[in-house]
């Protein structure tokens, strides 16, 4: 049914619309080849890492640990290495980061030395790693005039502390005033209201930054290379130099040998796996909360 | 009701369907838009008023999962065909939304924008539409000093006149209008009614209203839609003194919605 | 959300926003608490986290003067030419820091130049053109990625990119344009693969991810009624792209470059493994160099404490401080200047 006669001047493209026409074809076709490009590197890495790491991983590599090569040595002591230094890291960051985190939010406002804080915080983000490892080098590896875990563990921390800081602060902003309100209402204490209703009702988010500052560290080398700098042998004690999963996936992926190599790739599709299981976590917990 | 073949039907909607997925959210509309008029659509949140004015610049199809079925005509096509040039039919069927929309630039870019997209202009004579379609919006004596500055430093009410400046800057027959003045304070709703009553000389209006009031100082027909479905429309003065339905009855009257 | 790093960014909002709240909680301050017990617990927690603030203050206070103080040898014996000059000879015991400079900044060039069309590129294709289901499943997945550890991609560049260079492109550039004027030395050298260019790809590669998500985020954060409006006035997905979301992003947008430079300009294990460590200065994309990081990854260990060759590592890590610190603060001016 035709209700209106059509004009015939009202839907005839005019060559305006088309030039904008080919520029937006133009701009979309560039658009899936920037997407292609970087979806297939991006997939070519994944395959490059799983194809050579699987190929690596074997019983010895999981359970054996360093050896020369040739030896049938493994990655094991620098698994637990990475795991326990990571595990004192979190343990220093957390409680740390969570204090700054609570100072920040619950008594930063308009306050000089507050401001000053989040800023370096945020500075701290951004430095770049290896100058951590320089830093706690000249701190505990200089001065005690031997390399160990726990100064490993320390670099780990001081790049964990600011992403803690971050979620916490942002998280604990975001419990409503009404909250703080009815627990001062019941007569409770700051700090028990900071504690048991903020922090708790802030845990997903708090929790996530935790993680996420887990997936940080998990992966880095550099920090590690003049603190914890790395054990051919097992070594339990945190005054000692102790092996990490990536300080070995370092040393083993320059080598010239190939059972090394191999073990590199497979150190560094643990490693991937590891921090994307953490990631993967991360968005879960957020999505929950 | 209007002729099927009046001339002076702008848009004639009939047997439409629109669907969000699964939620089937229009029931069967047909409905006709009388040229250089203003059509009201009234109805509690979710009647489906918002929706309908969505498909008429097919503003839905940006949304994948979207789909509407039957007929809309404007200008002898049926506006739902796939074949559509989308870009043409929104220059020719513009639209204001609830909330002031400036884009991130000046005044003058905001209108030269639309307008640019669609025509080649000089320089001087895209000034004078920017004066024009300024001053038909009373807009110009507020902003004539301060064209090169930044559209979201105006007041809401500013901004509201600017995005129907901006729409109608590009020459389009109809104009959506979807509750325009819900966020603007009572002056600057007022001075947005008065401009309607002077843009129906030379377009199209259809607008979605929370707003008895607002339906009843600027429509010349209004419709009201209850649950996905057109209850019932008329004229304004017949809509909101004596209706048919008992539904419209209460919605008008506030006892329910 | 990956952007841990971009969180930095919109940092300054937060605190204006709880004034009304912050008032609250003043109020509930000082609606004295009665017994004298509490009032105590709430000084030693305050006194706790207050001290954890400091502490976070003197670490990153201490990294600042500490590598000063460390580098200050090699300042004092070099004076400011250590920055100009590019001579590194352990055997001389002649240090400067042109040459490490030159490579991290131009291979920081080369990787942000690289990675921002993509990113760009990719950004829009996720929001604009790509099928929802299909852009979010691609969009985590890149996401992810952006959390890959530096040494994947290092070791990704050096068993993958490295031949690939070595093997292809430098023939192939070598034998074609080997004779013209402008270019020829841009690509000269033996072809062991390593140096600028490479390190460039393998940071496009590792900062293209997070410099997408980022921009995803922001593109995303643009009220949707704003996006209809331009479609609503006939405007093609690509001028709605260029003429309303990118300048309604923009400092978003120039944040996220900015951060990923600030990544690429620290950046160790990503660039150890391919720039060929080689501490010299020249315009060729295609030999041998040398970063900051890499150089300190590799001879801090081989320095002895106290020798004016560690001070003059130090003395780098105190220019990279620097320049990481610049960086931080130019993306923020850049985002200062939204209103």
């Amino acid at each position: 049914m035709n209700a209106v006669q059509k004009s015939e001047s009202g839907w005839r493209p005019n060559p305006r619309a088309a030039g904008r026409r080919r520029s937006d074809r133009l701009a979309t076709a560039l658009g899936m080849i920037a997407a292609g490009i970087l979806v297939l590197v991006l997939a070519s890495i994944l395959w490059t890492l799983l194809s050579r790491g699987l190929a690596g991983l074997s019983f010895a590599a999981l359970f054996n640990p360093m050896g020369p090569p040739g030896s049938r040595g493994g990655l094991a002591n620098a698994i637990v290495g990475s795991l326990i230094q990571t595990a004192i890291a979190l343990l220093i960051a957390t409680p740390l980061g969570l204090g700054c985190g609570i100072y920040l939010s619950e008594y930063g406002e308009n306050n000089r030395f507050a401001s000053c804080v989040r800023f370096v915080s945020d500075v701290l983000m951004s430095v770049p790693s290896i100058l951590v490892g320089l830093f706690v080098y000249q701190i505990l590896v200089a001065p005690l005039g031997h390399f160990s875990a726990i100064a490993g563990s320390v670099a780990l921390a001081i790049l964990a502390v600011p992403i803690i800081v971050r979620t916490t602060e942002d998280m604990l902003r975001l419990v409503p005033v009404a909250m703080r309100e009815a627990g001062a209402a019941l007569g409770a204490a700051r700090w028990r209201v900071t504690i048991f209703l903020c922090l708790r009702s802030a845990k997903t988010g708090v929790l996530t930054g935790i993680l996420l500052a887990l997936a940080r560290v998990s992966g880095e080398t550099a920090p590690l290379l003049f603190t914890s700098l790395g054990n051919q042998n097992w070594s339990f004690s945190l005054n000692r130099p102790m092996a990490s999963l990536p300080v070995a996936i370092y040393q083993y992926a320059g080598a010239s040998y190939d059972d090394w190599v191999q073990l590199a790739w497979a150190g560094a599709l643990l490693v991937t796996l590891g921090v994307l299981a953490i990631n993967i976590a991360v968005r879960f917990s957020a999505r929950r909360g | 009701m209007m002729n099927e073949t009046d001339p002076q039907v702008a848009l004639a909607v009939r047997n439409l369907n629109f669907y969000y997925g699964q939620h089937h959210a229009l029931h069967d509309i047909s409905i006709n838009f009388p040229a250089r008029r203003v059509t009201a659509m009234i109805g509690p949140s979710g009647c489906g008023k918002s929706t309908l004015l969505r498909i008429f610049n097919r503003m839905y199809d940006l949304y994948p999962g979207q789909r509407a079925t039957g007929e809309v005509m404007f200008d002898g096509v049926n506006i739902l065909e796939d074949s559509l040039d989308l870009n043409i039919l929104r220059a020719r069927v513009g639209m204001v939304f609830q909330k002031p929309t400036p884009f991130p630039m000046s005044i003058y870019d905001n209108i030269a924008f639309g307008v640019r997209l669609h025509e080649k202009v000089s320089k001087s004579e895209m000034d004078g539409r920017v004066q024009d379609v300024l001053t038909r919006v009373a807009l110009w004596n507020e902003v004539r000093d301060r064209l090169k500055a930044p559209a979201a430093g105006l007041s809401g009410g500013q901004q509201q006149r600017l995005c129907i400046a901006r729409s109608i800057a590009t020459r389009p027959e109809v104009l959506l209008l979807d509750e325009p003045t819900s966020a603007l304070d009572p002056i600057s709703t007022a001075r947005i009614e008065e401009l309607l009553d002077e843009l129906k000389e030379d377009f199209t209006i259809a607008i979605v209203t929370h707003n008895m009031q607002q339906a009843a100082r600027c429509a010349d027909q209004v419709a009201f839609f209850y649950l996905g479905g057109l209850v019932e429309v008329d004229s304004a003065d017949r809509i909101f003194t004596n209706p048919r339905q008992k539904q419209t009855q209460d919605y008008i009257t506030g006892r329910f919605g | 959300m990956a952007g841990v790093d971009f969180s930095v960014f919109f940092r300054s909002q937060s605190p204006s926003r709880m004034t009304t709240a912050q008032t609250a909680r003043t109020e509930m301050d000082s609606s004295a608490e009665p017994a004298q017990r509490r009032i105590g617990a709430d000084t030693a927690f305050r006194l706790f986290v207050g001290a954890c603030a400091l502490l976070v203050l003197v670490a990153l206070g201490g990294l600042v003067v500490l590598m000063g103080v460390g580098g200050h040898k090699a300042f004092s014996t070099f004076g400011l030419a250590f920055s100009f000059t590019d001579v590194w000879n352990p055997v001389a015991d002649l240090y400067g820091a042109l040459a490490p400079l030159f490579g991290t900044i131009i291979s920081t060039l080369i990787g942000v130049t690289i990675a921002l069309p993509l990113a760009f590129g990719t950004a829009f294709w996720l929001t604009a053109i790509a099928p929802p289901r299909v852009a979010a499943v691609v969009g985590t997945a890149i996401q992810l990625l952006a959390a890959v550890p530096s040494i994947i991609f290092g070791m990704w560049g050096f068993f993958t990119i490295v031949p690939f260079m070595a093997r292809h492109v430098q023939p192939f550039l070598s034998h074609n344009f080997h004779h013209v004027p402008g270019i020829r030395f841009l690509i000269h050298g033996a072809p062991f693969g390593t140096g600028l260019m490479t390190a460039g790809i393998v940071l496009a590669v590792m900062i293209a991810p997070f410099m997408t998500a980022v921009m995803r985020d922001v593109f995303a954060a643009m009220p949707a009624m704003l996006r209809e409006s331009a479609y609503g006035l006939g405007a093609t997905r690509w001028d709605v792209m260029w003429k309303v979301v990118v300048p309604w992003s923009r400092s978003g947008m120039i944040g996220a470059a900015v951060l990923g430079m600030g990544r690429a300009l620290g950046e160790t294990m990503a660039v150890t493994f391919v720039i060929g460590n080689v501490t010299a200065v020249g315009w060729s994309l295609f030999a041998p160099r040398s970063t900051v990081a890499s150089l300190i990854a590799l001879q801090f260990p081989e320095s002895p404490a106290g020798s004016l060759r560690l001070s003059s590592l130090l003395a780098l890590g105190f220019i990279l401080m620097l320049l990481s610190f610049a960086s931080l603060a130019l993306a923020r001016l850049l985002r200062g200047d939204r209103k």
